[in-house]
């Protein structure tokens, strides 16, 4: 069993390849609110689907001011390939080397498959934890679990505000 | 567990009895490959279950993936203007591999639909909107990819074989009664 880090947590920092030669780190987007989408692999069918789903979200995530990455245990050679092919908008991030560290400082790594969980965070521009879900391997979680997320995000905003 | 945001209303374009047990909705995309596969299964399916059977379709045009899939599901809601929705939607889901416009007009012709008028109208603001209305209570009710099933609100994550469908939905029916 996995134990994903529950809202209120921070989120733990991290510097992953999107490119050969470029990183994302969670630390450059704060400010901003984030949604980490660890899913187990590029090409499995299921996460096929729901990559493709959230690149046709993308516009309302982020009208909500929402940047949404993608992260899987896969090579960086293996992303490319794989959002060229299915025309991504948004990032994939390589949790290769030491592999999986980031899946596992987000307790959603699986040990004895070697991949991550299909997880999702919503971080909040300060940089906390403001929702997680862990859907079954096979279960494509589709968008609306984030979008209830980044609504509830806003109405905390507008009342602090 | 996934359930219906917007429920089926007159709005919809629906098939079948209202006082049907069980209702299956359908999110589809006319240019998805998988929704060509199910569109022959529903039909099967309602042949089989006849009264029993309400089916519901809603749009989810997956733009990125499929470039047609917008234009086509603008092509059956302009058909539903003249009250021919079911006939594009079946002419659309038999010939997968024609979507272009001149396409879509060819079939808006074969269903001797008023031409002037279906031009005008699957470019119409508000029909596009229709779409993307449906799109949107898509997303917000958890439809994860295309096609995506309901059966009496509650999404199905089985398959969508004939197989599967039929026995979710006999199994429904066998709860209710």
């Amino acid at each position: 069993m996995t134990n994903p880090l529950a809202p209120g947590t921070k989120a733990p920092d991290f510097s992953l390849h999107s490119t050969p030669d470029q990183k994302v780190s969670l630390s450059e987007l704060r400010g901003k609110t984030v949604i980490l989408a660890f899913y187990p692999a590029d090409w499995s069918p299921v996460c096929g689907d729901q990559l493709t789903l959230y690149n046709e979200v993308l516009s309302d995530f982020r009208q909500k001011g929402a940047e949404l990455i993608g992260i899987s245990t896969d090579g960086i050679w293996c992303h490319l390939a794989f959002g060229k092919d299915r025309r991504l908008h948004f990032p994939i991030l390589s949790d290769f080397e030491p592999k999986g560290a980031t899946a596992r400082a987000y307790g959603v790594y699986r040990e004895h498959d070697g991949f991550s969980e299909r997880a999702l965070f919503v971080i909040n521009p300060e940089g906390i934890v403001h929702w997680s879900y862990v859907s079954p391997v096979g279960i494509n979680p589709g968008a609306d679990g984030i979008l209830s997320a980044l609504e509830t995000l806003e109405r905390t905003k507008e009342k602090v505000g | 567990m996934s359930r219906l945001t917007i429920p089926v209303s007159e709005k919809d374009h629906v098939q079948g009895a209202k006082d049907a047990p069980v209702t299956l909705v359908e999110y589809g995309d006319y240019e998805c490959p998988y929704c060509g596969q199910a569109y022959p299964i529903v039909k099967k399916l309602q042949k089989n279950l006849g009264n029993k059977l309400r089916f519901i379709f809603r749009n989810f045009p997956l733009q990125e993936a499929h470039p047609h899939a917008l234009l086509a599901a603008c092509a059956a809601e302009a058909a539903a203007l003249q009250g021919k929705f079911w006939e594009m939607h079946d002419l659309l889901y038999e010939n997968q591999d024609a979507l272009e416009p001149e396409d879509l007009l060819s079939y808006a012709r074969d269903l001797k639909l008023n031409l002037t008028q279906f031009e005008n109208d699957i470019s119409e603001e508000t029909v596009t909107q229709r779409v993307k209305a449906d799109f949107k209570s898509g997303l917000h009710s958890g439809v994860n990819g295309t096609p995506c099933f309901f059966i009496n609100g509650v999404r199905h994550d089985a398959p969508w074989d004939y197989d599967s469908l039929s026995a979710a939905l006999l199994e429904t029916i066998q709860t209710l009664a």
